[in-house]
């Protein structure tokens, strides 16, 4: 085998390696990505455990019919702060900032971001948004209780005075700025930093997804600030926007809500799925299978996400039924053409079960299911019957834990010795899978059935007689098992930082860029690059014989060419 | 610059066929509004990309067939290590709590931001390229 | 030279298995309509109340025809996918696999079954909404509910207002087998009017007047509750949903009109 790498000599050691900061202040002042897609990821892993713990307080209220284990004003707090924080704080930075921004530059060839400095800024405003979210608790009047969607007029200042509602506004707003900061930077460094020969259509399917997640972020997160400009105004300075009282419109908070809320799901998802298409090619030995579908189903995603908010909205009675329920029936085309390509990928190959692998498939399995119930709930008439039950907490549930938690902490997984350039420990990481994926379904299976039976969700405390209590306490016992899996995954995290194993650069035989230079990767990344002919470069340099080059840019009917020489 | 400019122009064109029947069936401002709104947002990007692609060679990136070689010289000016960010975060986020509990906390964050304005336009003279 | 051979197998191979599968996506979206037009007496509930309104049960075909759809894709979705990880597990070290990139035969057929899928699936769903969305012009009783917090008050024609009275619910009362058109109304925030056994809610909300028809078909007592949160006592915004006979009801009513005039 000849040596395929060349000298990359747009990376020179430039002033990289002069004396480095370390500690809190390098935490204060980094401009690298890696450092900041770290921080934004143990950042938001924290605020990951908080409101799981805030799950767990949720669950135990419900264990037992008429329990008084926390009052219904703390009960209405905990899950308002939840779901914001899961959504806003969790599955959004973990992914469009930690993930993202740690791993994009290093899968196109790039030595950092665009706009580092507007990164770290990204950051800070994240970092003093959630801590902004969490000050609501010390209000006297605590914090904001009107659900993580705030309908108006349950938002205004007579329904929900107090400051913690007001805390809640500005922290979203922090968030979203650094969305939208984030956004502009993933899409910049997509267009302009990719390394050459690095076409779009070579580009890794997660940098695609990214890509795709920072359009739908522009899109969306200024709709949502807007609105809560709307809001405030109209609590502090008696605008009347939302109340009927001064001629405003009520539902208008819900269509500019969902219109943000909607892509806000997908923003959530397609980073996720990003991620679960880097792992099972990689675990299965074979290329994405069909590439360029799965690049026009995210684009299809990116488009239909845009054009369904009105589904959130049909028990109204004010939308336009019929052409929200085609749109999201619609949706489930191009998600379908994910599962079926993940399975497509694996046909066939030599499907490897690391525990990378096993949460993906995990994930594929709830996901699955998830996406299925919510093709019930996008015909208007099944969604009356079912809107605002437990049935629809079941199916969130299934497709953001799905996402944010199996394909999250799969990726977690997958780049973990890339990041810290260290191995964790196997049997640990699969026992928290099957834990974790235990302990989900127990938790969220039940709750199908409770949501079919009628038990409205948000409801603090419901009646002996209604008979609910069976099913809602195998699901409390499910979140505690959920919850004891994430014990396992802290303890594996402390052992591999007590006891550190020595990664290799490359330890899953990966195909994309960043398993071409060190783990943990140097300051600008790069000291020298393979070329790059194909979707996985790292794949065509070490196995020369099965290399892309063959069949450029995945087509199969070309010619076989060889271009490297042997 | 085609891909990209593509991609802009595809999902613009794709809102904007949404948003007039959309328009035409629910007759509904709101939605239509900000329907409108997204297909600008992809519209406007995808021309100003047509626009230079018409007008400027493939890039490296552009092109399948480029070496590492083509790529070579600085990327770019990356800045090092910088307290600024974190200033401005904080006073962005006091700023925002003095719509919470008073202006005197937009005094605070305004310093805050102002000061990071000031130098961080002095600080990037300094920095490396790469 | 390996991957020559194998790209034109890869080809080839799927082909055969193509037309079994297109059979099986028409016999699935067919099943989907016939289950929907047939009378959902002799298929299970899958779960879902069998709906005490007309209403209420044609929602309840609609349902049915969807999850024997769902469970028909899910079944197939996940069958493919255990066959792939457990047909397809590395053992020992492994080899390199053939390097398929794309099947463009195989990727057409995983995009249009589900479009036609959906597109059945709509056309039931518009068939479907439209009964159940429909307003009578001339229903036999008007019943105005107003969602207050935390409360719902119900009022009938002359004067009858039923209010929830310390902890007792108020009691929607319905006749059976007549169409009953619901205006519904909030002056606060919004509320959820959800009776479960009717498989139905509808907001209630401010500056919005809704309106949509029940005819009961069961009588009996049930449940409804506040399904959108409205804030406090949310939980306690619980009302109750009895349905009698026509005549039973005539003399409800008019007990409860002497009671207004006295």
């Amino acid at each position: 085998m000849t040596i395929l790498e060349e000298q990359l000599e747009s990376h020179p050691e430039g002033q990289a390696h002069h004396d480095e900061p370390r500690g809190l202040y390098l935490w204060l002042t980094s401009t690298d990505h890696k450092i900041i897609g770290k921080n934004y990821m143990y950042t938001s892993l924290v605020f990951f455990i908080i409101a799981g713990a805030m799950a767990m307080l949720i669950r135990t209220q419900l264990f037992s019919p008429n329990n008084h284990f926390v009052s219904p004003q703390t009960y209405n707090e905990l899950f308002t702060i939840h779901g914001s924080m899961m959504l806003y704080l969790f599955a959004g930075p973990f992914a469009f900032g930690g993930f993202a921004n740690y791993i994009l530059p290093l899968q196109i060839g790039a030595p950092d971001m665009a706009f580092p400095r507007l990164n770290a800024l990204s950051y800070w405003l994240y970092v003093t948004g959630g801590i902004t979210m969490l000050l609501g608790f010390f209000t006297a009047s605590g914090a904001a209780a009107f659900g993580w969607v705030a309908y108006a007029p349950l938002s205004s200042a007579t329904n929900s005075p107090g400051a913690g509602p007001d805390l809640w506004i500005v922290s979203i707003m922090l968030v979203g700025f650094s969305g939208i900061f984030t956004a502009v930077n993933l899409v910049t460094t997509t267009f302009y930093l990719r390394a050459p020969g690095m076409t779009m259509f070579r580009l890794p399917i997660f940098v695609w997804n990214m890509f795709v997640t920072g359009l739908l972020i522009l899109i969306a997160f200024p709709v949502l600030t807007a609105a809560l400009i709307m809001l405030y105004v109209d609590r502090h300075f008696g605008a009347h926007v939302f109340s009927v009282a001064g001629g405003g419109i009520p539902v208008l908070w819900q269509n500019l809500f969902w219109f943000f809320g909607h892509p806000e799901v997908y923003i959530l998802a397609l980073p996720f799925f990003g991620m679960v298409t880097e792992i099972v090619p990689v675990f299965s030995r074979k290329p994405v299978f069909g590439y360029k579908g799965l690049v026009f189903a995210t684009l299809a995603i990116a488009g239909l996400s845009t054009g369904v908010w009105a589904h959130h909205m049909f028990t109204t009675g004010t939308v336009l039924l019929p052409f929200f329920s085609a749109m999201s029936l619609l949706i489930a085309v191009p998600t379908g053409i994910k599962i079926f390509t993940w399975i497509g990928t694996m046909w066939k190959g030599q499907v490897e079960f690391r525990s990378p692998m096993l949460f993906v498939v995990g994930f594929i399995f709830v996901f699955t299911m998830g996406g299925i119930t919510g093709v019930l709930l996008a015909a208007p008439p099944i969604d009356f019957a079912t809107h605002d039950t437990y049935f629809v907490v079941a199916h969130f549930h299934q497709v953001l834990f799905g996402t944010a938690v199996f394909a999250g902490f799969g990726g977690f997984y997958y780049w973990y010795p890339k990041m810290t350039g260290r191995m964790f420990r196997e049997n640990l990481a699969k026992l928290h899978f099957w834990v974790t994926f235990i302990g989900f379904n127990v938790t969220f299976l039940p709750q199908y059935l409770l949501g079919l039976k009628g038990m409205p969700r948000r409801i603090a405390e419901y009646l002996p007689a209604d008979h609910y209590t069976t099913l809602n306490r195998i699901s409390t016992i499910g979140a505690y098992i959920t919850g004891a899996a994430f014990i396992i995954w802290m303890a594996n995290m402390w052992i591999s930082w007590r006891k550190p194993i020595k990664a290799s650069d490359n330890p899953w035989d990966g195909h994309t860029l960043e398993w071409a230079t060190t783990s943990p990767p140097s300051h600008h990344n790069f000291e020298k690059l393979p070329p790059i002919r194909s979707q996985r470069p790292v794949w065509d340099m070490n196995h020369p014989e099965y290399a892309d080059w063959a069949n450029p840019d995945g087509h199969d009917s070309s010619q076989p060419e060889k271009v490297g020489e042997r | 610059m085609k891909a990209e400019r593509g991609i802009y122009l595809i999902i613009g064109t794709f809102f904007f066929v949404i948003t007039v029947i959309y328009f035409l069936w629910s007759g509904e401002a709101g939605g239509t509004i900000m329907l409108f709104a997204a297909a600008g947002l992809g519209i406007m990007p995808g021309l100003y990309m047509a626009w230079w692609a018409r007008r400027m060679a493939p890039r490296p990136e552009d092109r399948p067939d480029a070496t590492l070689a083509e790529g070579s010289g600085p990327v770019g000016a990356f800045p090092a290590n910088t307290i600024w960010p974190f200033v401005f975060g904080i006073g962005a986020a006091f700023t925002g709590l003095s719509l919470v509990w008073g202006v005197w906390l937009a005094v605070i964050g305004i310093g805050f931001i102002l000061s990071t304005a000031i130098n961080v336009s002095l600080e990037s003279r300094r920095g490396g390229s790469v | 030279m390996r991957s020559k051979v194998s790209s034109e197998k890869s080809i080839t191979e799927p082909n055969v298995k193509r037309s079994r599968f297109n059979i099986k996506g028409r016999n699935l979206a067919g099943l989907a309509l016939a289950a929907v037009s047939l009378s959902a007496c002799n298929l299970p509930t899958f779960g879902a109340f069998r709906g005490a309104t007309t209403q209420g049960q044609n929602e309840l075909h609609l349902w049915q025809g969807f999850i024997i759809t769902a469970i028909f894709v899910g079944a197939i979705t996940w069958g493919v996918l255990f066959y792939a990880v457990f047909k397809f597990r590395r053992r020992g070290s492994g080899n390199i696999p053939k390097q398929t990139h794309s099947n463009v035969k195989w990727e057409l057929v995983y995009t249009i079954i589900p479009v036609l899928i959906v597109i059945g699936l709509f056309a039931a769903t518009y068939v479907s909404e439209d009964q159940i969305d429909a307003v009578s012009s001339h229903p036999a009783l008007r019943v105005t509910v107003v969602g207050f917090q935390w409360g719902w008050k119900f009022e009938y024609p002359g004067g009858v207002t039923l209010v929830p009275n310390g902890s007792i619910y108020p009691v929607l009362e319905l006749p059976k087998g007549e169409t009953t058109t619901i205006k519904l109304i909030s002056n606060d925030v919004v509320h959820g009017f959800y009776i479960p056994a009717f498989n139905f809610s509808r907001y209630a909300l401010p500056g919005v007047t809704n309106y949509f028809d029940f005819t009961p078909t069961t009588t009996g007592y049930f449940q409804g509750k506040c399904s959108q949160f409205c804030g406090l006592y949310h939980a306690e915004m619980l009302f109750n949903v009895r349905v009698v006979s026509p005549t039973q009801f005539n003399s409800w009513l008019s007990s409860q009109q002497k009671k207004v005039t006295a």
